[in-house]
């Protein structure tokens, strides 16, 4: 039974540039990070209950067909007693985790400050740009629900926003991404190193980095290759390179700068493209003009990879569909419904991504298991909140990039 | 201490864009937040005393610094979690038990109450 607890905050790894918690604000990520897990498991199996046994019979007899789109549902479910208490449960537990994690860090916040200013100037990793504009879809909404989102700050060049994402991911992801909040980053190393063991690409970008939770375990599988990590958040990007520099990591840059507009690199200057957990941070304009940036600055042979939640098909049930959609429209995640419905491989296609060059592989987070049991989630979907992704990938082909 | 901020103050901004509301009555909406503020805050509270009492047992006497800097081994920590889980067991009975009797689909208790009266 113990096997499946998720591990006390203060077994996760410590870094110089993490904040210090107190004895009680450790104690209150233990309690988020059990009582999230208690969210999805215990209780949150009633959604599909009171969906069942009411929600869908009363939807029957009063339109005498069933639903035909999740939207559907979301609406009869938002009428639902238990619906809206499971759901006032979760959103509270994330303001919770946003404002413990803020009073971490903003009690601290001279000291983080300081010692991130440190970091930076020492290692030249960092590269902001004040000439790069926030776009509305980062701007319109405080994503997460955490205020600031992932560019804002408390003042002028501090690292609020990216300690406070980092101190309470743990919390928020009951633990599955392990001591770091890497496990992302170290889900797609082992499945690059499976894939292709031999590769050994030179030059890799991140696009939507924040702070780099993602990209530092690719610089560190691949110690030979330069990785350049740009987010359009200098809030973020200030505290991932010190986080980065703090961890040792050497051969990564983080530079402000929007995926829409690449121009600053030529070509084919890329053997790796990576988004991880970004693309329905976007916006429909948005979303296929950083394809298209990406297909251009990609090298041929070069691979460009998305790490997503699975797309909404024909083939997931609706009710399915209308979990995983809890976050748009109640974490402030505004494009993820409308980005899970798209046909992925289409807009890739359109991107410059031949269908035949493209493919979907599962990746499972990767975490020390001395620290971190299995994910109690094994097998079993959380609609959102599981270390288990969809790789949305393409090898850019050799031929038509020479017949171009 | 962060000197210039009142950082008391500041860590409950709020997060740009229109909360949803969950229940009609608004009041419904802020108890949630007390309540399950509260639960967090006696979480902590039942941790710290575990932490003191560990301390205790293992040197007799405390220290503040003992308290904040101490972190469980992996085998108190499987302890303390097996712990925090009970009490959420405790604290979310109700809701747990929804979920049970959706399942069961009892009828009302005055249907039973008829029947009995009737058999």
């Amino acid at each position: 039974m113990a096997n499946d607890l998720p591990p006390p905050y203060t077994a996760m790894s410590r870094h110089p540039m993490m904040p210090r918690v107190s004895h009680d604000e450790a104690a209150r990520f233990n309690f988020l990070t059990h009582f999230n897990r208690y969210l999805s498991g215990t209780v949150g199996a009633g959604n599909r209950l009171a969906y069942e046994k009411r929600v869908l019979p009363a939807f029957r007899a009063e339109h005498g067909r069933d639903p035909e789109h999740r939207y559907e549902i979301r609406d009869a479910m938002n009428e639902d007693s238990w619906h809206r208490m499971w759901s006032a449960l979760k959103r509270n537990s994330m303001e919770m985790r946003q404002h413990n994690g803020r009073q971490v860090v903003l009690r601290q916040l001279d000291e983080l400050d300081a010692m991130a200013r440190q970091f930076n100037e020492h290692s030249g990793m960092l590269a902001l740009d004040p000439a790069i504009e926030q776009p509305d879809y980062q701007t319109c909404v405080d994503i997460h629900c955490q205020p600031g989102g992932y560019h804002g700050g408390e003042r002028e060049g501090d690292v609020t926003v990216g300690a406070n994402y980092d101190v309470g991911l743990f919390a928020t992801t009951g633990g599955a991404l392990g001591g770091l909040n890497d496990g992302g980053g170290q889900a797609v190393v082992g499945w690059i190193k499976a894939e292709r063991p031999d590769w050994k690409p030179r030059r890799i970008l991140d696009i939507g980095c924040t702070i780099g939770h993602n990209a530092v375990p690719i610089a560190q599988a691949f110690p030979d290759a330069e990785v350049i990590a740009i987010d359009t958040a200098a809030a973020s990007l200030r505290y991932g390179a010190a986080r980065a520099a703090a961890l040792g990591v050497t051969n990564i840059r983080f530079v402000q700068a929007s995926g829409e507009d690449l121009s600053r690199w030529t070509d084919g200057h890329f053997d790796w493209v990576q988004t991880t957990m970004f693309l329905h941070e976007l916006s429909a304009k948005a979303m296929p003009r950083i394809l298209a940036e990406a297909n251009r600055v990609l090298a041929p042979g070069g691979l460009i990879l998305h790490i997503e939640q699975p797309q909404y098909s024909d083939e997931m049930p609706l009710f399915e569909q209308f979990m995983r959609d809890w976050d748009a429209f109640n974490n402030n995640e505004p494009f993820w419904s409308a980005m899970h419905g798209q046909d992925l491989k289409e807009v890739m296609a359109k991107a410059g991504f031949p269908q035949d060059s493209q493919f979907v592989a599962g990746v499972r987070a990767v975490v020390d298991p001395a620290i971190f049991p299995p994910s109690p989630d094994a097998g079993e979907e959380d609609y959102g909140r599981a270390a288990i992704w969809n790789a949305y990938g393409a090898w850019k082909p050799l031929a038509k990039a020479q017949a171009a | 201490m962060s000197g210039e901020l009142d950082w008391v103050a500041l860590s409950g901004r709020r997060a740009k864009g229109k909360r949803p509301a969950f229940f009609d009555e608004p009041a419904l909406d802020r108890l949630y937040s007390t309540v399950f503020a509260l639960a967090a805050e006696v979480s902590a509270l039942r941790e710290r005393q575990d932490t003191i009492e560990r301390l205790l047992d293992a040197k007799g006497t405390l220290r503040r610094e003992d308290i904040e800097a101490y972190a469980p081994d992996r085998r108190a920590g499987e302890e303390r979690g097996l712990a925090t889980r009970a009490y959420i067991a405790r604290i979310m009975r109700g809701f747990q038990q929804e979920v049970e009797a959706m399942e069961a689909h009892d009828p009302p208790i005055m249907d039973i109450v008829e029947k009995l009266t009737r058999e």
